[in-house]
């Protein structure tokens, strides 16, 4: 018995070390003072000043942007990688396919950074093409990791599907492709939507691999909030934080919402 | 349209079309911009380091009309390998990942049991819990605890006031705070994959255990602990490999005292701007990952077919 207490109070512990400091962050964004950790009073002015901040304003444009054509390549690009993975078992270079889409979930951002920028830099050299960096060498690098992400997602939907759907559409003459397109597209679709938010959420959020590969003048949502948060802790990023946070919880509910409707 | 036009391609075609794309497609991206950039970063960390836009030489050159020299620079990785400096980083690095995997791992595997043996609804609520800070900016998580852990922070006004302590304690800029950093952003990761392993547990193994005889303690040590060995495999793997090349937690809540691979990398490319240094480093801490990579997957993939 007193082991089972042990054990509700230590689960209870890591659900505390989870959420605590995220509410103290909440909390102290709605402090008058600007010392952060004082407490002055309730107000409201910090959310206020976010808004009339432009350098803030088009980070987050920035941001919103490449987290959305992200999104939508990753998916692309994971559908067909699931797809592939779970419809042929055996494939010509199955083995290295597997480790190339499982190797971007634990590599380092410091690594995928640096060697997607010195990629980019001896294309400039070689073709001409990327012409600087921004927006576009962001993106591409961005859908290198989410779709290693949204496979896995894609993957796990599409093996639970039932085979027979697609063989029954088969054996009555649909093609291949009109298969995939008819039943295949629409029995994903719960899967697809996750994927794409959780792709749009990791664009949002990374700060490392953006900093190598960006060029001057294109400074994301994560990079503004890092060269702000270098210089201490600021009751403006409390507030973004916030607004951040309740951003991702509606994002959250919505997919969640779309999942159980299914 | 696109019906009529693939009715009149043979099935046989347009299958094998299906699956040349499905493969190649993802497959080519990644070739691009996976891999290829690797063997570039291989190049760069041969080539000298320049004052100038790129900042390194090339490895070829013409020095007149007819003859191709090359010049490989091993300099980087003798730098790397001999300097105390990066040793140390290194060293430093693995010890703060295995450290803290092994946290997550003892703080994370009550956690997921008990969300694996909740009642339904319970297991629900607790999991969603575990899944959301997955979804929020992990930049903005570390940063939360810059507020928490600084001399003047929430957490020392809260020891002061209760008298427990009679100075602020520096956690801020210490080991201390890249642990509870690490321990903190990963935790989720090392739940997740031991949940999907414990909540496949045949509970009927325990029952069995337990008619004949065995103490829960030993019933745990003997039936669960070995079967959920893929769980904390997964887990591990998850925590340690992007453990070892963290940059934003050493930066915002390290000290001087706690130089990790990932922040001198860091540094190397944008404060000293020396590439080739920078591109060594990468590869040597690949290479450093990769073993562990490869023998937790060769792990993994023994107890699953083990399993079946």
């Amino acid at each position: 018995m007193k082991s089972r207490y042990f054990m509700i109070a230590i689960v209870a512990f890591g659900y505390a070390f989870l959420y605590v400091p995220v509410m103290l962050l909440v909390i102290y964004s709605f402090n008058e003072s600007r010392l952060v950790t004082v407490w002055g009073g309730f107000s409201t002015r910090w959310y206020g000043s976010l808004f009339s901040n432009d350098s803030l304003l088009s980070a987050a444009w920035l941001s919103l942007r490449i987290a959305m054509v992200n999104a939508t390549f990753a998916v692309m690009l994971g559908t067909l990688a699931a797809w592939s993975l779970t419809r042929f078992r055996r494939f010509r270079g199955r083995t290295s396919f597997e480790m190339l889409l499982t190797a971007p979930l634990v590599m380092p951002d410091v690594i995928i950074g640096l060697s997607l920028l010195l990629l980019f830099v001896s294309m400039e050299q070689l073709i001409g093409w990327p012409q600087g960096r921004g927006f576009a060498t962001i993106s591409i690098a961005h859908i290198t990791f989410s779709l290693a992400y949204a496979t896995v997602v894609i993957r796990g939907r599409m093996g639970q599907l039932e085979p027979s759907l697609e063989e029954a559409a088969m054996d009555l003459g649909a093609r291949p492709l009109i298969v995939f397109l008819k039943i295949t597209l629409p029995l994903l679709a719960p899967a697809l939507i996750s994927a794409w938010l959780l792709s749009f959420t990791l664009s949002l959020d990374d700060l490392v691999i953006a900093s190598f590969v960006s060029g001057p003048g294109a400074t994301t949502l994560p990079m503004w909030i890092y060269s702000s948060v270098r210089l201490g802790v600021s009751p403006e990023v409390n507030a973004l934080a916030t607004l951040m946070l309740l951003f991702v919880l509606v994002i959250v509910l919505v997919s969640g919402w779309i999942l159980k409707r299914d | 349209m696109i019906t009529r036009l693939m009715a009149l391609l043979p099935t046989r075609l347009s299958q094998s079309w299906g699956k040349r794309l499905g493969v190649g497609l993802p497959y080519l991206w990644l070739a691009i911009f996976f891999l290829l950039p690797f063997l570039i970063v291989l190049k760069i960390s041969l080539s000298e380091p320049v004052l100038g836009q790129p900042p390194y030489l090339p490895l070829t050159s013409w020095p007149d009309e007819t003859t191709l020299q090359f010049r490989l620079i091993l300099n980087n990785y003798a730098l790397v390998t001999e300097d105390p400096l990066y040793l140390d980083a290194f060293l430093n690095s693995l010890k703060i990942a295995l450290a803290s995997t092994v946290m997550c791992l003892l703080l994370g595997y009550p956690m997921a049991y008990t969300i694996a043996t909740a009642t339904d609804r319970w297991r629900h609520i607790l999991l969603m819990m575990i899944i959301l800070p997955f979804w929020t900016s992990f930049l903005i998580r570390v940063y939360a605890w810059i507020g928490i852990l600084k001399p003047q922070g929430i957490l020392n006004d809260l020891l002061l006031s209760l008298g427990l302590i009679a100075k602020p304690l520096a956690i801020l800029h210490t080991p201390v705070a890249v642990y509870i950093g690490i321990v903190y952003s990963y935790l989720p990761f090392m739940v997740l994959p031991l949940y999907a392993n414990l909540a496949r547990l045949d509970r009927t193994l325990l029952e069995a255990a337990a008619d004949l005889g065995a103490r829960p303690m030993k019933a745990f040590l003997r039936i669960t602990l070995p079967l959920s060995m893929p769980g904390i495999i997964a887990g591990s793997m998850l925590v340690f490999i992007p453990a070892v090349g963290e940059f934003v937690i050493p930066d915002l809540l390290g000290g001087p005292d706690s130089l990790m691979v990932g922040k001198l990398m860091w540094t190397e490319f944008f404060s000293n701007k020396d590439w080739p240094l920078a591109s060594a480093l990468a590869l040597v801490m690949l290479i450093v990952l990769v073993v562990p990579f490869v023998a937790l997957q060769r792990l993994h993939q023994r107890y699953e077919d083990h399993e079946l």
